[in-house]
């Protein structure tokens, strides 16, 4: 397959990512779009690698899995804490920085 | 149509699926038990297509077996399972679906007029052999900064979490 393809395969999950991070309400469904669009971001960064020969898009895409475990880790943290404190993780009722 | 081709196009409907199934499911528990490892996999076996076996075992070892787990119970420690509060309703759906729309035509439109090499050169040795010189090499020092990220992340993860007692 070209390298067209897999940039293709991987803005599409990305924009399905995007679309859930929008429309979910539960701030747990919204992690699980961001996780959608760090993914895709790893095909594109693999897919270079494996079209230019150059090991740095395999050793990014180690880092940003390593970084999305532990962004999922604290994300889930918050959302545990803000609700202990609030009884909800329903994105519309944390308004709290609203001006 | 060689094995590529048809595993590219299997692995990539089963992974469009998946991602589908996780933004657009009404149960929050089947998003993250069912369709997110669906897609998570499936995101490991294009790694695998890409010829980088060692990410599939990453991505299987840390996504599909890590964070499942985690959001599982975080949906569970959160969420009243049984009863219909579990039901999860979107918001602003026609919005979103434009703007992830015009998101994907626009990198598409971007990615297809560009001549880029539409066949792989050939790998430059054995691949956990470069990976490895690369992490001690050239990206050492990112390698022990993202040591020191992963520390602060899960002491960070136990200080939003803990109790005040």
């Amino acid at each position: 397959m070209p390298l067209q393809a897999y940039l293709v395969l991987a803005a599409l999950v990305f924009a399905i990512g995007l679309f859930g991070v929008l429309t979910r309400r539960n701030a747990v469904g919204i992690l699980l779009g961001i996780e959608l669009m760090l993914n895709a971001v790893n095909i594109n960064l693999v897919s270079f690698a494996r079209f230019r020969a150059d090991v740095g898009g395999l050793v990014f895409t180690m880092f940003t899995i390593a970084i999305t475990v532990a962004e999922v880790a604290v994300g889930l943290a918050i959302i545990i804490a803000i609700f202990r404190a609030r009884r909800t993780i329903e994105a519309d009722h944390l308004d709290l920085l609203r001006g | 149509m060689t094995a590529e081709v048809v595993g590219f196009w299997l692995v990539g409907a089963v992974l469009v699926v998946g991602s589908l199934g996780v933004v657009l499911s009404r149960n929050l528990f089947h998003a993250a038990v069912l369709y997110l490892p669906i897609a998570l996999v499936a995101t490991g076996a294009i790694f695998w297509l890409l010829e980088s076996p060692f990410l599939f075992g990453v991505q299987l070892l840390l996504y599909a077996g890590g964070v499942v787990t985690i959001v599982v119970f975080a949906i569970m420690l959160t969420e009243r399972l049984v009863g219909a509060s579990i039901r999860q309703s979107s918001r602003f759906v026609f919005n979103g679906a434009v703007l992830a729309a015009a998101v994907f035509v626009g990198v598409t439109g971007f990615v297809v007029q560009r001549a880029v090499p539409s066949a792989p050169p050939p790998p430059a040795g054995e691949q956990m052999v470069l990976l490895g010189r690369a992490l001690v090499g050239p990206f050492g020092v990112a390698l022990q900064l993202l040591a020191v990220l992963l520390v602060v992340a899960l002491l960070g993860a136990l200080y939003f979490a803990r109790t005040e007692d």
